[in-house]
């Protein structure tokens, strides 16, 4: 197809980290692409996470690790990315725990240190009397989440591709078996292939085309002190918390419960944070005594999807043949420039060149019981009660 | 996929449902601000039988203070401050009803600070009641009620200029506190920026305390408020120099040692005005931090003050009542306090909505514009507009990050003008991209002029300058003050640092093998990352 107004040869439905990612990367291999959203950039869970950018659980790992360091110099705009992390213990059972994914980690050939309390202090400035000791993870990191989403869209404008913010995603038309165009406010935009990487919203995307995701949108909150002296590493966390020390040197911890709710075809209606607050302000002065008296400044929330088994769904259908859909369930930030590279190989080959992904298809959820959210305790709050 | 082998209970142990606790403490009505309109509701609940808690900020603590929260103190305050037990008393006394209010069984509680406030709404059903989130110095905690009337006032508006940053500039509301309710002001010798009732207010305030003042500054060819007052000022010998901006502010070793002023637009020689404070007095802005976090809708509305409550006073959301100056300006003292009473037997299902008082015909933003135009020509683009992270008005209007990172060639192409390509100006992508407003004053040194440039830069009126919103805690507490020490069982015990799905952390090549099982024995959920 040639470039034109009202399409591209591939449409991206959702400007999250996922899919811009898979938009820079097809970008990168000289096709033309449109990526569509309801709102702004990276505006839900994109950019508001943990940051963090190191996991090992994946099968996108190494192409995670590998990709990271060069991400600044290939987007061309900064993402703060640094390097490793360090995981303190408050608690022996911390500590016993994080052992155990020290071990984990090691047989699978990743290297992690352990470290005794008086290492961990020397290493964690802001550590305090209370530290037991952790792990030193000697790969992964983190990044600037809000930073990292504008890079990957600028760095896709850049290279031809096109960014439609506050143009919704409305349906997806289907002919001859393949999915022709999408429909938005703007009009409808013809593609040749699409990637769907709507967040909570593909399942509604999704099911008029007879395709079933399986989806639980919940809430989850983080809180922001004002900036604390810089640490060397800034990828610190533990005590029940994930999160870092930004580059402004500001302390940026999640963690704790989060509320199953509804999902709305067109976004989160809403975003509150709740007095959650407070048990996550306990467990970062507890983590860093040494900031305990730095000052809360900001709490947050937003909206994430998970799967029935909390892995990724990438997957390229079989009908309409032409339609790839991402999600990361909820871990999705770091392994972005991964999951990008793999969504960019299913669109264009047809398969992931460098990873075995098949335990990630949608095919492994066929059988799934119609209750699913409720035997798993996710149906949202109202109903639950 | 081993689904079928799973066994499901039904329930998340590591959801919400259960975990948040009630409030610590429960009134019929509580009471946000004893300001006019917050004393004579809280006062008016109290006639009515209700137990009424009645929470003020003030005195608020020398950090807070320095920190320009809530007002805009300039750091121009005595060491007075510092003694908050002192302050306490000395605020108490300053307002002859707080004694009636205690005489009336109110629980009054000062130098509490109200940060957050929270109800079940769109996307949060898990709260077992509406809350409101209080703290001292030392500890954070919550209270329940029926209702809660919040009568926050309203807050500084702040310009930047050449050396606004620094000792000496500050708010008029900052002035006004520190003159009448902490008796802590350290200067000497004022000027004052603008014309309109506030500065002219502001200016008769500081002559009868005692204070010099130096002159009124106006960007507009004339005085903007009350000529009677502008009379009385002029009859004693204070000048208003209209046509006028000021150009920058020389720094001495307390700060602020004068004004440089000069002719709007021209670049011919200022004039030097020796003094200590400069007190930016051209407008003040509803106060709607608590109102925001709490769901409730804010819109733009130049008369009552910019962005304020879609409501008008009464109710703002189910149970959530606004009076007085949060719920929009230009009411005298008498009409915001006869509007708390009305708005209090509202809350307690008395009455219907109070009558509207008509807001004064001022057109506020595009006075507060036509300040912010004459200051950006008179302003090199390198001053900082957001003090807290430094960010130049240069920098937000190239939407560049800030100085501890690289700015490769790419950066350079990048500007509030090509963003517009892609959508109207958006604060919270600016804030995260440049980092203004995102400091520890919370922006309230510079939300306002930071939207107001947007819309400039964007060639939008002023009215559709984007807001950056509130965020709890609506005034910085620290981790320890806000933690909560006193955490329910549940909590702890369904705490999980993600979302407790042991599937999602078996490392790929395990996943149906015997070593998953084994993992999630060892780890459950809870998997570190």
């Amino acid at each position: 197809m040639t470039k034109s107004a009202n399409g591209a040869s591939v449409i991206v439905i959702g400007a999250g980290v996922t899919g811009l990612s898979a938009a820079w990367w097809l970008a990168r291999s000289g096709v033309d692409v449109m990526v569509l959203d309801k709102g702004v950039v990276g505006w839900e869970a994109s950019s508001r996470n943990g940051g963090g950018a190191s996991h090992y659980q994946s099968p996108l790992f190494d192409e995670e690790q590998r990709m990271w360091p060069l991400m600044d110099e290939l987007l061309g705009y900064p993402t703060e990315y640094q390097r490793e992390r360090v995981i303190i213990a408050v608690s022996e059972r911390q500590l016993h725990h994080y052992h155990y994914i020290a071990g984990m980690c090691g047989d699978m050939g990743y290297r992690v240190d352990k470290i005794d309390a008086q290492q961990a202090r020397e290493m964690v400035p802001l550590a305090g009397d209370n530290c037991l000791g952790g792990i030193h993870l000697r790969f992964g990191g983190h990044a600037n989440p809000q930073r990292t989403v504008q890079a990957y869209a600028w760095a896709t404008q850049d290279l031809g591709g096109r960014i439609f913010q506050h143009c919704p995603a409305l349906s997806i038309e289907v002919a001859g078996g393949r999915a022709t165009g999408v429909v938005t406010p703007q009009g409808t935009f013809a593609c040749d292939a699409l990637v769907v990487a709507a967040g909570p919203q593909i399942a509604g995307l999704m099911a008029p085309l007879g395709v079933d995701v399986p989806l639980a949108a919940a809430r989850a909150e983080m809180i922001v002190t004002e900036p604390a002296p810089l640490m060397r590493w800034g990828g610190v966390d533990g005590n029940g918390l994930y999160g870092r020390q930004t580059l402004r040197g500001n302390l940026a911890y999640g963690g704790g419960p989060h509320e199953w709710i509804d999902t709305d075809p067109a976004g989160p209606a809403a975003r509150p944070a709740t007095p959650l607050a407070r048990n996550l302000a306990r467990r970062v002065a507890e983590l860093l005594p040494g900031a305990a008296h730095l000052n809360v400044i900001r709490s947050w929330s937003g909206i994430i999807e998970n799967t029935p088994d909390g892995r990724p769904i990438i997957d390229r259908l079989r009908h309409p043949d032409n339609v790839t859909i991402a999600t990361m369930s909820g871990v999705g930030f770091g392994l972005s420039p991964a999951s990008g590279h793999a969504i960019r190989d299913l669109v264009i080959d047809g398969q992931v060149s460098f990873a075995e992904i098949d335990k990630l298809a949608l095919s492994r959820f066929a059988d799934l019981p119609v209750d699913w959210r409720s035997q798993r305790g996710w149906d949202p709050f109202a109903q639950a009660a | 996929m081993g689904d079928s082998n799973e066994a499901f209970t039904g329930t998340d142990a590591h959801a919400v449902n259960g975990k948040l606790p009630g409030a610590d403490a429960h009134y019929d009505l509580v009471v946000v601000g004893a300001g006019p309109a917050g004393l004579a509701a809280a006062l008016e609940g109290a006639a009515q039988g209700a137990s009424v808690l009645l929470v003020d900020e003030h005195p608020v603590s020398s950090a807070q203070m320095g920190n320009d929260v809530p007002f805009w103190f300039g750091g121009r305050m005595t060491g007075a401050v510092q003694a908050k037990a002192r302050m306490i008393e000395q605020v108490f006394m300053a307002q002859p009803l707080f004694e009636q209010a205690f005489d009336a069984g109110i629980d009054v509680q000062l130098g509490v600070y109200a940060w957050g406030l929270w109800r079940n709404r769109a996307n949060l059903g898990a709260l077992p009641e509406p809350m409101l989130g209080l703290a001292d110095e030392e500890r954070s905690w919550t209270v329940g009620f029926k209702a809660i009337v919040l009568a926050t006032g309203a807050r500084d508006l702040a310009l930047a200029f050449d050396g606004w940053a620094q000792p000496g500039v500050m708010g008029a509301q900052g002035l006004h506190a520190l003159l009448t309710r902490y008796d802590a002001f350290a200067g000497r010798r004022v000027v004052v920026l603008g014309s309109g009732d506030l500065a002219l207010d502001t200016a008769q305030l500081a002559l009868d305390k005692g204070l010099e003042v130096a002159a009124l500054i106006e960007v507009l060819p004339a005085p903007q408020g009350d000529p009677a007052k502008v009379a009385a000022l002029q009859a004693i010998g204070v000048p208003i120099h209209c046509n006028t901006v000021i150009r920058g502010a020389p720094s001495g070793i307390d700060g602020v040692r004068a004004a440089v002023i000069g002719p709007v637009g021209g670049d011919g020689p200022g004039q030097t005005l020796d003094c200590d404070t400069i007190c930016m007095a051209v407008d003040v802005v509803p106060a709607i931090e608590l109102l925001d976090v709490a769901g409730g809708r804010i819109v733009t509305d130049s008369a009552r003050g910019g962005h304020v409550p879609q409501a008008l006073a009464g109710q703002a959301v189910p149970g959530v009542f606004i009076a007085g100056d949060c719920a929009g300006l230009g009411q005298s003292e008498q009409a915001a306090a006869a509007q708390g009473r009305a708005v209090a037997r509202q809350a307690l299902g008395m009455e219907q909505a109070p009558a509207e008082s008509a807001p004064e015909a001022f057109d506020r933003l595009a006075y507060r514009q036509a300040w912010l135009r004459a200051l950006v020509a008179a302003t090199p683009e390198t001053v900082h507009v957001c003090q807290c992270e430094e960010v130049s008005r240069a920098d937000l209007l190239g939407v560049q990050p800030p100085n501890y990172l690289p700015r490769p060639e790419k950066l350079g192409c990048r500007s509030l003008e090509t963003l517009l390509a892609d959508g109207p100006p958006d604060q919270e992508q600016i804030k995260r991209l440049t980092r203004a407003c995102m400091g520890a004053c919370q922006a309230r040194r510079c939300r306002e002029q930071v939207g107001m440039l947007l819309a400039m830069g964007s060639n939008l009126p002023v009215e559709q300058a984007p807001r950056a919103g509130w965020r709890a805690p609506v005034r910085p507490l620290a981790l320890k003050v806000l933690a909560d020490w006193n955490e329910a069982d549940a909590m702890r015990e369904g705490w999980d640092v993600w979302f407790g799905i042991p599937t999602q952390w078996t490392p790929y090549r395990d996943i149906g093998t015997e070593r998953e099982a084994m993992h999630r024995e060892a780890l459950g959920g809870n998997m570190h990352l």
